[in-house]
Order: structure tokens, then sequence, then C-alpha cells
């Protein structure tokens, strides 16, 4: 059983899981870094791309390419529904007690969890893999999806792309300096407002990619969003709420944690995971990368 | 207004409640006996949200806790239901001892966060260990406490079984509402009040904030034991679900929906709450998105909830009669 | 009555407090001035325990406080108000006071008796005593700011406390709110023999009231003396009225 192509097949199953994780889980970190809101509807929009992935397929047909222009557009789609969803009704519960913008997002959960159901009923569906990606990687005896591999290469381009936009650009300073410390940020005369709608745009974009890309490889279903939700949760725990190269970090350990503890314990793996978060909010609750932010 | 005041409501609707099997339905029964259940286990948790100011997201955990060692000790060692009863209320605080003494070290999100945690790996106990728990499909054919005493009773000796376990469950509920109400009108209750208000002043009058905290997570934790001990009688079993998340998110919503600023409010919210789960779900099946629709609605129009509004248009009446 | 030893508070590089050593005498009135960013305020919270110091030691009462938790020594007799009024705004006047005379009395833990009518008699003379009986069932958040200073007032003094912190007791008054307070607070000292330690800005307050006065200026202790002493010091007139900013 400990053979090196296993372990190898192991490890890189669980990286391709941390890289679809990571890629939804930033958006909610960032979104809780700058609007200090924990986002439980983060995982419907990751549903939400995901059906939207298989409805532009459907509509595109296939051919070369359509694979891409169909996440793509999920993502924008998903994206402009956290803009629509941030202006017209989050804002407006900005000054009130966190309790309520997280209920908020909770109600957000129920509805998008039943419109899906509305609008594409119960069963599972699928999107094919583009065809450039269809074929696989032999090494060492084992078969790695060429698409997994792209998957687990994209994951840290998103990562530097993220990092270059949020460390060399004004927006992104400004959002650093967000996370940090909010009030300063509006005291500095920083449009706070449109900071906001901007970052759960963004987020909203990320879980959207996430959920459209994952579309190949998982079947897309209801309760999918309640399942990514979790994982995301507990990503964010352990990176650090806010911290992005801590997502990152946290996305890679949860992945290889959940490869390898299914192997060796099995049937404890729902168990670990909160475990681990719970651990983690005992002894470090700023995570492994997160500094202590300031409300 | 005044006169409307001195009239004792809660034992009024109290005494309106025990006379519900006089309709002869079953399913009114039913209702009555879910919704006097889970008013008990929203104002418990009301204890901590709207008392103390803590948001637990897990608060389920004791409600399952309770429902499984009322459950276990009753069917498996064939404990007489009032040890049972109050073993499901110790074991619950044993357990909200254990969990709150982290809980309250840490602040608000991470608070909420760290009690779905500890909710989630309860659930998973109870999913997991199959031998003592019956595992994911649940412990079954949960016996019904033994009132065969009832039969000699006057009146209501001829009642149905479930009539009568609808009595003894309202009893219990009254009394803990008693117990509750008497609790957040003490001193106790006073300072948890404070704590909510502002803790730092609070911790400034010479008020270990910690301590208190971890009381009323306590306190909160035994009434959902005992809370969740009916149901799973009630239920005729018990299931992993019952301290699962979804379980600790539709507490926290009647609690919301009810008001969490008045001792009534969550049992408003949790009759409300079945009434109209039970109402919509005979037309639709997408009570969730009915459900998420109301919450937004409460959010913001109502967000001091039913008794909430009921309040603040009262106070409106009273000072156009003023004016 | 306070004794306060080299203590020295860092913040992620920054030194607030810079080894600060003074006394604060017994039944005395001392205040503690410096411009804005001397480290004043860190200094109270040093002293109630609401930050820890990286080093030094509090002594209060020949008891070493040092890193004791705020209630704690609440308890052991310091009171204290905060720049930001700092009461239970929600709640109504008499509440506020009550809240704390429960909080002193002992009866905290009693979970069982009726709290609505503890304290009803000290409460109302507390209130009396600063000129706010006719406002006990208002809402605290619906007094004026010179008011809400007052109840915070009472709120700390009914803990009965030997020795009182007050952080900027007339900041954001009027003139003549100002001369009240100043009026009610030595009398108050003289009633219950408090030791009082404040800060404050306005010098006016300070040179009227103080018989002891301590001078920080960026976390350090320049001066500390009696009112002339401090006013001729050379270093605090270069600090004051020397380079002003």
């Amino acid at each position: 059983m400990l053979e090196p192509s296993f372990i190898l097949a192991q490890a890189l199953s669980g990286l391709t899981a941390a890289m679809f994780l990571f890629i939804v889980a930033s958006g909610l970190s960032l979104i809780f870094g700058v609007l200090r809101v924990l986002n439980f509807a983060h995982g419907s929009f990751y549903m939400v791309g995901a059906y939207m992935a298989w409805q532009i397929t459907f509509w595109l047909g296939s051919f070369t390419g359509s694979f891409w222009i169909a996440v793509l557009g999920s993502a924008v789609a998903v994206a402009i529904l956290g803009g629509i969803v941030e202006r017209l009704l989050l804002r407006h519960l900005y000054g009130r007690e966190e309790l309520y913008q997280l209920l908020f997002t909770y109600a957000l959960v129920l509805i998008l969890g039943d419109a899906v159901k509305m609008l594409w009923g119960t069963q599972q569906l699928g999107v094919a893999r583009p065809a450039i990606l269809s074929g696989g990687l032999e090494l060492y005896g084992i078969v790695i999806p060429h698409y997994n591999l792209f998957i687990i290469f994209l994951g840290p381009v998103i990562a530097l792309v993220c990092w270059l936009l949020l460390s060399k650009t004004g927006t992104g300073r400004m959002i650093r300096a967000a996370v940090y410390d909010r009030e300063m940020l509006s005291a500095l005369g920083a449009d706070v407002g449109k900071l906001y709608t901007l970052m759960f745009v963004a987020g909203s974009f990320l879980a959207g990619l996430g959920g459209a890309l994952v579309t190949p490889v998982r079947s897309i279903v209801p309760g999918m969003d309640v399942e990514i939700i979790v994982e995301a949760f507990i990503v964010v725990v352990i990176g650090g709420l806010g911290s992005f190269w801590g997502t990152f970090l946290g996305a890679i350990i949860f992945g290889q944690v959940l490869a390898f503890g299914i192997l060796i314990l099995p049937g404890f793996s729902i168990f670990a995971v909160f475990v681990l978060m719970a651990l983690v909010l005992i002894l470090r609750p700023e995570g492994l990368l997160g500094r202590g932010m300031k409300r | 207004m005044n006169a409307l005041n001195r009239i004792p409501w809660a034992t009024l609707v109290f005494i309106a409640a025990a006379c519900v099997p006089l309709f002869g339905s079953r399913f009114y029964t039913y209702l009555a006996t879910d919704i006097a259940i889970l008013a008990l286990f929203a104002a418990s948790l009301n204890l901590l949200l709207g008392y103390t100011g803590l948001v637990s997201f897990g608060h389920a955990a004791y409600f399952g806790i309770g429902a499984y060692t009322c459950a276990i000790l009753m069917k498996t060692y064939g404990v007489y239901f009032p040890l049972a009863f109050l073993a499901a209320g110790a074991m619950a605080a044993a357990f909200a001892l254990v969990f709150g003494a982290f809980c309250v070290r840490s602040s608000k999100i991470y608070f909420a966060m760290l009690t779905l945690a500890f909710a989630q790996i309860v659930w998973a106990i109870c999913f997991k260990w199959n031998s003592v728990t019956g595992g994911e499909q649940g412990f079954s054919n949960v016996p019904y406490p033994n009132l065969d005493w009832m039969a000699s009773l006057p009146f209501i000796g001829g009642w149905r079984a479930t009539d009568h376990f609808y009595l003894l469950v309202l009893l219990l509920i009254a009394i803990g509402f008693a117990a509750l109400r008497r609790i957040v009108q003490s001193p106790f209750g006073r300072m948890l009040t404070a704590i909510r208000e502002n803790p730092e002043r609070a911790e400034f009058i010479g008020i270990n904030v910690r301590k208190y905290q971890l009381a009323a997570f306590v306190v909160a934790g035994t009434f959902a034991g005992w809370a969740g001990a009916l149901f799973g009688l009630f239920n005729r079993g018990v299931f992993p679900d019952f301290a699962y998340w979804s379980k600790s998110a539709e507490v926290l919503i009647m609690t919301i929906l009810g008001g969490m600023g008045h001792f009534w409010g969550p049992a408003v919210g949790a009759a409300t709450l079945i009434l109209l789960n039970h109402q919509i779900t005979s037309y639709t099946t997408y009570w969730p998105f009915i459900l998420g629709s109301i919450l937004i609605v409460l959010l913001f129009v109502f967000p001091g909830g039913l008794v909430g509004a009921l309040h603040a248009g009262v106070q409106r009446l009273r000072r156009g009669r003023d004016a | 009555m306070l004794d306060v030893q080299e203590i020295r508070k860092t913040f992620s590089g920054f030194t607030a407090v810079d080894g600060v050593t003074f006394t604060v005498p017994a039944q005395g009135i001392t205040a503690v001035i410096g411009p804005n960013g001397a480290g004043k305020s860190t200094l109270f919270n040093l002293l109630t325990g609401h930050i820890r110091a990286d080093s030094g030691r509090v002594t209060f009462q020949d008891t070493d406080i040092t890193g004791t938790a705020p209630h704690t020594i609440c308890r052991m007799g310091v009171g204290r108000s905060f720049q930001h009024t700092n009461i239970f705004r929600k709640l109504t006047v008499f509440e506020n006071v009550q809240a704390a005379l429960i909080a002193h009395g002992g009866q905290a833990g009693a979970f069982w008796s009726r709290a609505d009518r503890l304290y009803r008699d000290e409460a109302m003379k507390l209130l009396a005593s600063l000129g706010l009986a006719g406002q006990a069932a208002d809402v605290a958040d619906s007094l004026s700011h010179g008011n809400q200073k007052q109840l915070e007032l009472g709120v700390a003094l009914a803990s009965d406390p030997k020795l009182l912190l007050l952080d900027e007791p007339t900041a954001g008054m009027s003139a003549s709110e100002t001369r009240d307070t100043i009026r009610l607070l030595e009398r108050i000292v003289a009633d219950r023999k408090l030791t009082l330690l404040f800060t404050e800005h306005d010098m006016d307050v300070v040179f009227s009231i103080a018989q002891k006065i301590a001078v920080l200026h960026q976390g350090k202790l320049i001066a500390e003396g009696s009112p002339t002493e401090v006013r001729n010091d050379a270093e605090v007139r270069r600090v004051y009225l020397g380079g002003r900013h």
C-alpha cells in the first residue's frame, strides 16, 4: 500500500482538491478580511457557478473553446450576482450587528439552494472536460488526468495574480490596509463603500470560477454548496481569517490531511476536520499566517 | 393600558395550551408538543443570545446530547424517566462546561465558529458511534415514559397516551420557563445584561466577565439538554442531525423571528416557525426558499422580531393616545 | 496608595510608556498631564489591568497588582472612568448604578431572587448626590454629554473605591459644566476620603484642584511634584510652551 506511485497519486489528488478549495476559499478570506462578513453564501455562489457552467455549455453546444467561455461566463455571472446582492441588500446591514449580516448570508444560502433546484431540478449534472485536457499523464504506473495537472498549475497562478494585484496596485494596497484597520481607511478618505462592493464582486468571481472549474471533476448537485462552505471555513480558519497566503497554505494542508487521513483513519475524517478547526481556534485563532486584525 | 399588564398572560397561555387535547385531534396535539419543546429550546438559546450577547452557532449540540442521554438511558439501561431526564440536563451541562470554557476565551466571530466546530464534533460522534448511539440510522424505538399514573387522574384520565405525554411535556416546559424567568430577573441576570451591554464597563464594576459568560453557557446548555430529552421521546427516536448545524440555525432563526429582546420572543418565534412550516410544506417543497425570504424581510423590516414589532406598535399607540 | 515602578509598554516597535515611575499619595488629588500621544491613556490602561505591561511593577496599597485582571483590581477598591464615556447606554440611569451596586455587593451570583428592588435606596442616594435623581428612569443614551460623564462617575463610585481613576473627566464639557464637575469632584474626594488620579487637557482644571502633578512626554515622565514645581520646571515649559508640536 505504501508504494511510491500510490503515495504520489494520493498527494496529487490532495493537491488538486486543495487548489479547487483555494480558489473558492480565497474569495471567502478576502471578503472576510475587508468586510468582516463571514459569507455563508459563498458556497452557494460556487454552486451557482457550477450550474451556470453547465447551462452555458448547454446553450453553446460543444466546440473548441466552449468550455473556457462557459467557465469565464459563469464566473462573471456569479460576480454580477454578488455585486447585485451587495449593492442592493447587504450594504444596508453594515451598520448593524454582525449577527444580522451572518443571518442574511444564511438566508441567501436557503434561497439559492432552492433556486437551483427550481431551475435545474435535483438530478446530477456534469460537464465534459475540454478536449485539450481530456488525456492523462502516465507516471510511475499511475495515470494523472491532464485536467488535474492543469488545476494544480492554475491554483498558484491565480494566487500569484491576486497577490500581485494586492501588493502592486493602489487599490490592492487599500485592500490590505482595510484588512488591517477599516476605520483608519475611511478616515484617510478612501471610498470604503466602493471598496466593499469591489471585494464582494471579486470574491464572488472566485467562487463562481471555482464552481465552474470543478464541473468536469465533480458532479453538479444541490448540496454541493454546503459541502464546500464547510471545507472553505476550515481552510480559512487554519490559514488565518483575512490572510491570503494563509488560505493557500491552509488549503494545501487540508488537502493532504484529507487525502492521507482517509487512509490512516477512515471514517474519522468528518471528525478530524472539526477537531482541527477547534484546535486552531483555541490555540491560535489567528491561524497560521493571520495577524491580529483590528476591528 | 396598565390593566393589560396585570393580566397573567403567560399563565393563561399555558392553561389554553393544556386545553388543546380537547379538540380531539392527534395533529393539533402533535403540533402543540412540537411547539412547546422547541419554545424552551429557543428560550434557552436566548439566555445566551439576547441576555448575554453571545452568538452561538452550535446550540443544537446540547439539544442532541440531552436527547441521546435520555433516550439511551431509558431504552438501553431501563432507567426511569425522571432520572433519565435529570441526567440529560446534567450531561448537557457537563459538555457545555467543557466546551464553554474554551469558547468564552474567544471573542465574537471566533466564539461563534468555535461553538460551531464543537457542535459538529458532537454530531460526528453521534454519527459514528454505532454501538451506543445507533450511528447514522439513529436511535429508534425510544420508549415513552411510564404514564399509567395519569390514567387514574380525574377528567384527563381517559385521554390518549399522546395527550398524556403532551400534558407532561407542557408541565415540564412550564417549569422550565418559570425557572428561566426567575434567572433572567435575578441579580445574576442583571449581570449578564450588563455584560451584553458593555463588557468593558462590566469588567470594571467588578464582574468576572468570562466566569459569568461560562455560567450562562452552562445554564443555556442545560435547558437545551432538557428540551432535547423531551424531543427525543416525542419523536420516538433520536438522530444525529439533532446536533447538526442546521438545527442550530433553525433555533437561531426562531429566536430572532420572535425577537431576542423579549423573554417570550423565542417562544412566539418557535410557534410561528413551526406553524408556518407545516402550512407551507403542504403546498410546496421549497420551504427553505420561503424561510430565507422571511428571514430577509425580518432582517430589514422587523429586526426586533415579531414581539419587538408588536411592542413598538403598542408604544406608538400609547404615544398617539397620550399626545 | 499607588506606586508605579518602571512601567514599560511597547506596541509593535512603538514605545508608548517608557519606564515611568511615580507615586500617588493617599487621599490626595493627583493629575497626570502631557501632550496628545504622551501615553496617558495607555498608562491608565496599564494601571487598571486592561493592558499587560512588558516590564515594571504597579503596587496598590502595598499589594502588587501588575498583571492582575481588571475585575479583580476593581474589587480591590479601584474605580475608573474611561475617555469615551463608558456606561451602559441602553439601560436606564438607575439600572446603570444598580448594576454596579449589585456587582459590588456580592449578591451578583444570586439567580433566584428578584433584582428590580435591590439597592434601590443606595442607588437613588448616589444619583441624588450627583444631581441625576430626576433622570433615574431615563435611558442613559438620552442624557446630555455632561450628565453621561456624571453617570459614569456614579457607576465608578458605586463600587465604593478607595482610588478613583478618571480619564479626562471634563472632556467635551462647557465652562459651567466643568466648574460644576470640579466642585463635585472636590466634594466627593472630601466626603469619601478618596484618592483621585486623573488625566486632563484642561490646564485650568488641573491647576485648580491637583495637589500633585506628573507630566508625561513621549512615554517618559519628565516632571513630578506640586503644581508650582511643575509650572516652573524647565523641561515642562519647553514641552508645552516651547516647541508646541
